[in-house]
């Protein structure tokens, strides 16, 4: 049977991780490539890397790392952040990346999504959703609303009518952020996952609020997840992705543990 | 040399890392000349039958492949590559290459665990694979080594004699299958951390030989 996946996320700014590990040394590594070889040799189950450069010319600093990732890690890694076109998706796939996520561009024009599956299959297109719990409305019937731009600003789309829209349009999974529960540590939005978990048939990642190893034994177990993403627990040293393994592994959710 | 099939059908860049991580001179080639005159075929593939198909008839690879299978080099199919190896596919009812008699099935919908959960389609993460024959290729892969796959069909074999391995995900399907110098396999050996890159260290030195 499927393994629950554990996915560690790196941001990258400028080809440098934002947060780097602190190894027991405490030595801050800033270097993504090193980072992922790090966590691929801990047992992650894939890599997400989210691409924060802001201006678009440096992009091909970004282009350098995913190549470079490729050559050393051999479990699927993602790409995401500032992909807008079916030319970004390319580039990024062709470096060597397995998937590309879609998340403010979608929002703008769904279409990409159905040109990026049509080009290089549905497999390749993940959906990255941010979302924010909401007054219940016509316009809301879920009660959670997608946003954009690290949560500033609202769209007015349902978020589970936008995750069917997504699957109905070729995305291959979805990648669920609550912007309520990011950073905060206390736990993912279970209610929220498993809405939208239970409403597509596409693969579901859950993400933001993830504090300790309880946070992810909950979603996995009661929010129909079919991963979870993690990203400051292990960044800062407080568990290692055995660590987190072992104890998941011990309470009953399967995992890959031998790698 | 070891030449990885390229007919546009995919991430093919990931293969070539893993055996350039190994130490396995490789070239990604359409080529039928240097395919024929490779040492041992790497066939992947990610997309559609009906399109992978076409492009393969397109390029000659089609008999390039029926070719080199039948003078006995050693071929891996990967993904893709491990489907239209089979007569045809319910994927755009497409007839496929025919080197292993059998058929390629979507899987049912819906589709639930001995738990009765919903399982998704397509069937992607980490799975493992109980290993029903011993093959070479397959070597020193233990019972709970896992491998990534990403798919929504199967391959079905006319025979049991052509199942190596088999996969759970509501259903139990073939993942490994192999005939003669042939063998070919669901998941994604190069995106499959150590195991996988143990089974493609295999197949690079693997003679070819199969007893079934």
């Amino acid at each position: 049977m499927l393994s629950k996946r554990i996915i560690p996320c790196l941001d990258v700014r400028n080809g440098k991780t934002t947060k780097g590990i602190k190894f027991k040394e405490n030595v801050d590594i800033g270097d993504p490539v090193e980072m992922a070889r790090f966590y691929y040799e801990e047992g992650a189950d894939e890599i997400v890397f989210y691409d924060i450069t802001a201006s678009s010319e440096r992009r091909d600093i970004m282009i350098d790392v995913v190549r470079r990732v490729a050559e050393e890690i051999f479990i699927p890694f993602s790409v995401g952040g500032g992909i807008r076109t079916i030319e970004d998706m390319r580039a990024v796939l062709l470096a060597g990346a397995e998937k590309v996520s879609v998340n403010t561009a979608a929002v703008k024009d769904p279409e990409i999504i159905s040109a990026g599956a049509g080009a290089f299959g549905s497999q390749c297109i993940v959906l990255g959703m941010d979302v924010k719990k909401v007054e219940l409305s016509g316009k809301t019937p879920s009660g959670y609303e997608i946003v954009i731009h690290g949560g500033r600003t609202y769209t007015g789309i349902d978020a589970l009518a936008w995750a069917k829209k997504g699957e109905d349009l070729g995305a291959g999974e979805i990648c669920l952020n609550s912007i309520d529960a990011d950073g905060t540590k206390q736990g993912y939005e279970i209610a929220l996952t498993s809405l939208i978990s239970g409403n597509v048939n596409i693969p579901v990642i859950a993400s933001g609020g993830a504090g300790n190893i309880n946070h992810m034994h909950d979603v996995l177990k009661y929010s129909k997840a079919d991963a979870a993403l993690i990203a400051s627990i292990v960044h800062y040293g407080t568990y290692t992705i055995k660590q987190i393994k072992d104890e998941l592994h011990s309470r009953g959710i399967k995992v890959r543990n031998a790698w | 040399m070891i030449a990885i099939i390229d007919y546009k059908a995919g991430n093919l860049k990931s293969v070539e890392c893993a055996l350039k991580k190994l130490g396995f001179p490789c070239c990604t080639t359409h080529n039928l000349g240097e395919i024929l005159g490779s040492e041992r075929i790497i066939f992947p593939g990610v997309g559609a039958a009906g399109q992978a198909i076409a492009d393969l008839r397109h390029l000659g690879l089609n008999e390039v492949l029926r070719q080199a299978f039948e003078i006995g080099k050693p071929i891996l199919g990967i993904c893709l590559g491990a489907q239209i190896i089979l007569d045809k596919s319910e994927e755009n009812s497409a007839q496929c290459l025919g080197l292993i008699s059998g058929e390629v099935k979507l899987f049912p919908s819906p589709l639930f665990s001995e738990k009765n959960e919903r399982l998704k389609i397509p069937h992607m993460g980490w799975n493992s694979v109980h290993l029903i024959k011993r093959h070479s290729v397959l070597e020193g892969i233990k019972p709970a080594d896992e491998f990534y796959f990403v798919h929504s069909y199967y391959p079905v074999p006319a025979s049991d004699k052509y199942v190596i391995g088999t996969t759970d995900y509501g259903i139990e399907f073939p993942s490994i299958i192999g005939y003669k110098n042939l063998i070919a396999m669901q998941f994604h050996p190069e995106k499959s951390g150590t195991p996988g890159l143990k089974i493609l260290k295999n197949f690079c030195t693997w003679n070819g030989h199969y007893a079934e």
